[in-house]
């Protein structure tokens, strides 16, 4: 039992996650410091967390659509509209309540549309979710009629900034949904029919899956949880910036589900890996900032070690790797 | 000596054929093999120049390999080629092509997009000063499609066109590129009648210029229409190569679909009545472009038996019964209460059961575990909410696993591990865990090895015994014999009869398969 709990930690993602926080603290020996100031925590690791949060958030919904052998890449759009329209309507004197639920109510029809499109219309989920990727963000300009449109509500600011129990909300935020998620597909049958639909989709249906409703609602969560991340990062910044809110943190939000594992040709997938693979791309953000490396370096780093974390996920290392093991297991 | 050898394989080929130089193109032998799995067994195979030859045979019998091979895509693992009587390796389709051997498949692979005259000359083009001459290009295509009776503008699109413009496109581009053999690989399946004929035409000419045409289809119309020799497979074994008019329908069937099946005894042997329990009651249930409206009353603990070449509508039929393709035609009642049969998920929620032909494609979930896959549909029948956790499913498919004796070495390995017979059996395992009422099998037995086969066809009779309905498809008569209380016969996407007693036997159902319904319908003694 200890060994089974021990195998569901220590894997490729957790590894390279560890392996990347222990680089950063080589180049930055202050790395692992963490204080306690004014009721919160503060300290490189915390900022990891707090910044990677919005692209975690991204990722928990983009893993089961991948898992689909689907992509979502209208979440950083549906980012920008959600921050747009949150801010928009405190400005117009709404509470916070209805401009937080008008936000998530927008990301929601956003994953329905998406939803329908690939499901009903059987269209491309790339193509399908691109539409929606460069509307999207023109309608958030029109939303904010092209200005950043800036707010001081309180309660909003609050989700962007503010604390719990010590953690920065995104994180606490970021870190509820991903239990909840995994919760619910897990505890319920949707993991299995994700997986099922995403292996084959034909195969699936015969078996009585219903999967076009399947895809509606696995889009719908994609939509929620992009919605949830554009409150986050207009609440952090006290205002919707239409053009940049979200900008190119799909494809991030796609890294991010591959390197914990989903496969872009569907199956398998592990939410709280796709985190982990979220909070290593952050590590990596983090890591090269903080060491005082110049930040041009920043994209070609990164890329080198996703290349490096890929490569070790691949068939072949996979291969040759359980060409090595295969020794061990014959004596346990 | 070669000499000799080839004077043998010319007797057996056909009358016609007179020396060794006659065939254009001839296969000796040819084996081919798929890990354990023989897909072409000592085939010889002869074309002739100016003769239509049709090649016959069930899925599986071994077509698709042999054409691969006489294209070059595949390299046989025994035996040779031979074309214009000098053996020839063949590398790829490309290097086939410099031997003139042209092949047109069904889904027409040219570039939709481009001109009409960019697909005839792709890779071939006139040139002038190292530019495409698109006007000789043109003027050449025009000459070109006239032969073949097209007048079409060489420069529009080429997906602007029919599909079966399109068939003789890739046909005018093949013949011009390669221009000895012309390898059809079932052209007509997605042209009309009016389309066909145009092709038939087309083909015709082509005969009379003295081309050597393999024409695959599995319309046995289109057979005798067009063909002047046959070859036909089954199992990967060569069955027969003769002349079509000294054949008649029954007779080619025969062939097509058992060894030597005698006409006199071998009845099968369940007289006693299944019980007079109405399950299901199919009136004039139909869809259009699919099946025509077919009668039929299943009772509980029965086996119905489905007959009938490929395309002849067997597999449509079970679609429509289990929702997958709903019905736009007649009703359907179980139990005297009418059924709507929409989805597949409503036919499940209704105790139906659906093990699909192609096993690959739309049975098994090859990446899932075997565990998974034969707890999805009664996972699929609980819903999404009441999910069976780890140990019940481990439970549900060792149960399960061992009642059908599936060899696997763990319930968590990937279904696509098995042996083809081992994931049939998961599928069925996977339709027993959701206790159906009515399972429809579509060749279960097909490509699995012998001891799964036996399995499974023991497994039919005990859950017909056990009072279960079952519906199964199958092309090996010996078998739907074997376990069968009734036999439909399916031709031309239609039911053309009702067999049951003293007529189920292979005689009469392959007179049925061959010929209309009314002759082979004589009423059994009961």
């Amino acid at each position: 039992m200890n060994r089974m709990a021990l195998r569901n930690v220590v894997n490729t993602q957790t590894v390279a996650l560890v392996g990347v926080l222990l680089l950063n603290w080589v180049l930055f020996p202050g790395f692992f410091r963490i204080e306690w100031q004014d009721g919160r925590l503060f300290g490189s690791l915390i900022d990891v967390l707090n910044r990677g949060a919005p692209v975690a958030i991204l990722a928990i919904g983009m893993t089961p659509v991948i898992a689909t052998k689907g992509v979502d890449l209208s979440v950083g759009a549906v980012m920008a509209m959600a921050g747009a329209v949150a801010a928009s309507l405190v400005v117009a004197g709404y509470p916070a309540w209805i401009a937080v639920s008008g936000a998530l109510a927008l990301g929601l029809a956003c994953g329905i549309w998406n939803g329908i499109l690939v499901a009903l219309l059987d269209i491309q989920p790339i193509i399908a979710t691109l539409v929606l990727m460069v509307a999207g963000r023109g309608i958030a300009q029109l939303v904010t009629e092209g200005s950043i449109v800036t707010f001081s509500d309180p309660t909003l600011v609050f989700i962007g900034t503010g604390s719990f129990l010590g953690f920065p909300m995104p994180v606490v935020i970021a870190f509820a949904l991903m239990v909840l998620v995994t919760l619910a597909v897990r505890k319920t049958a949707i993991g299995l029919f994700i997986e099922a639909v995403g292996v084959n989709r034909s195969a699936a249906t015969l078996a009585g899956i219903r999967s076009r409703l399947l895809l509606i609602v696995v889009y719908s969560i994609s939509g929620l949880c992009a919605a949830t991340a554009g409150i986050i990062v207009a609440g952090d910044i006290r205002g919707a910036d239409a053009n940049n809110a979200g900008l190119w943190l799909e494809l991030d939000a796609i890294l991010a589900a591959v390197i914990g594992g989903a496969s872009l040709l569907g199956g398998r997938f592990s939410i709280p890996m796709s985190v982990v693979g979220a909070l290593i791309i952050q590590a990596m953000n983090t890591g090269i900032l903080v060491s005082g490396f110049p930040p041009e370096f920043n994209l070609v780093v990164k890329a080198g070690m996703i290349t490096l974390i890929l490569m070790i996920q691949s068939p072949l290392a996979g291969h040759i790797l359980g060409w090595f093991g295969r020794g061990k297991r014959g004596a346990a | 000596m070669r000499a000799s050898g080839a004077a043998m394989s010319i007797g057996k080929l056909g009358r016609s054929a007179v020396g060794e130089s006659a065939f254009r193109m001839e296969a000796r032998g040819v084996s081919k093999v798929f890990g354990a799995h023989r897909a072409l067994d000592h085939v010889d195979f002869g074309l002739l120049p100016g003769e239509v030859h049709a090649l016959l045979g069930e899925n599986g019998a071994g077509k698709s390999t042999l054409i691969k091979i006489l294209t070059g895509a595949y390299q046989p693992d025994g035996g040779e080629i031979l074309v214009d009587g000098a053996p020839v390796v063949l590398n790829s389709p490309l290097h086939a092509q410099t031997f003139g051997i042209g092949t047109v498949y069904q889904e027409v692979n040219l570039l939709p997009n481009r001109s009409v005259a960019e697909n005839l000359f792709l890779g071939h083009q006139p040139t002038r000063f190292g530019l495409v001459d698109r006007r000789r290009m043109e003027r050449e295509s025009r000459g070109l499609l006239a032969r073949y009776g097209l007048d079409i503008d060489p420069g529009s699109e080429l997906g602007l066109h029919s599909v079966a413009v399109q068939q003789i496109v890739a046909i005018a581009r093949a013949v011009q590129l390669s221009g000895k053999v012309l390898i059809l690989d079932e052209p007509t399946a997605s042209l009309d009648r009016d389309e066909v004929r145009r092709l038939f035409e087309v083909i015709a000419n082509l005969k009379r210029e003295g081309l050597a045409i393999v024409f695959i289809t599995h319309f046995l119309d289109q057979v005798f229409a067009l063909a002047d020799r046959v070859t036909i497979l089954r199992n990967g074994k060569l069955v027969d190569t003769c002349r079509l008019d000294a054949l008649t329908r029954t007779e080619l069937v025969r062939k097509m679909l058992g060894k030597d099946i005698s006409f006199s005894g071998s009845t099968s042997l369940k007289t006693e009545r299944p019980t007079t329990e109405v399950l299901l009651n199919f009136e004039n249930f139909g869809r259009r472009r699919s099946v025509r409206p077919f009668n039929l009353t299943v009772h509980k603990g029965e086996v119905i038996g489905v007959a009938g070449l490929l395309g002849s509508g067997r597999t449509e039929m079970a679609r429509i019964m289990f929702g997958i393709d709903p019905a736009d035609e007649g009703r359907a009642t179980m139990k005297g209460a009418p059924v709507g049969l929409r989805s597949a998920t409503e036919a499940i929620a209704l105790g139906f059961g659906f093990c699909p032909e192609d096993r690959k494609a739309d049975g098994i979930l090859g990446e899932l575990s075997v565990r998974e896959n034969i707890v999805i549909a009664l996972q699929g029948k609980l819903g999404w909410f009441r999910a069976l956790n780890r140990d019940e499913q481990l439970d549900l498919a060792g149960q399960f696993g061992e009642a059908m004796d599936i060899r696997a070495a763990s319930l968590d390995m990937p279904v696509k591990l098995l042996s083809g017979g081992n994931q049939q059996k998961v599928i069925l395992a996977r339709w027993l865990a959701t206790d159906p009422a009515f399972l429809i099998l579509d060749e279960p037995t097909r490509g699995i090895d012998v001891g799964a086969h036996a399995e499974i066809v023991r497994t039919i009779n005990r859950l017909r015994d056990d009072g279960m309905a079952l519906l199964v498809i199958s092309s090996e008569i010996d078998e739907v014999v074997a376990y069968s209380s009734r036999v439909v016969v399916m031709r031309d996407r239609e039911m053309v009869a009702e067999l049951r007693g003293e007529d189920i036997n292979p005689g009469v159902i392959v007179q049925a398969i061959a010929t209309h319904g009314e002759t082979a319908h004589h009423e059994a003694a009961t």
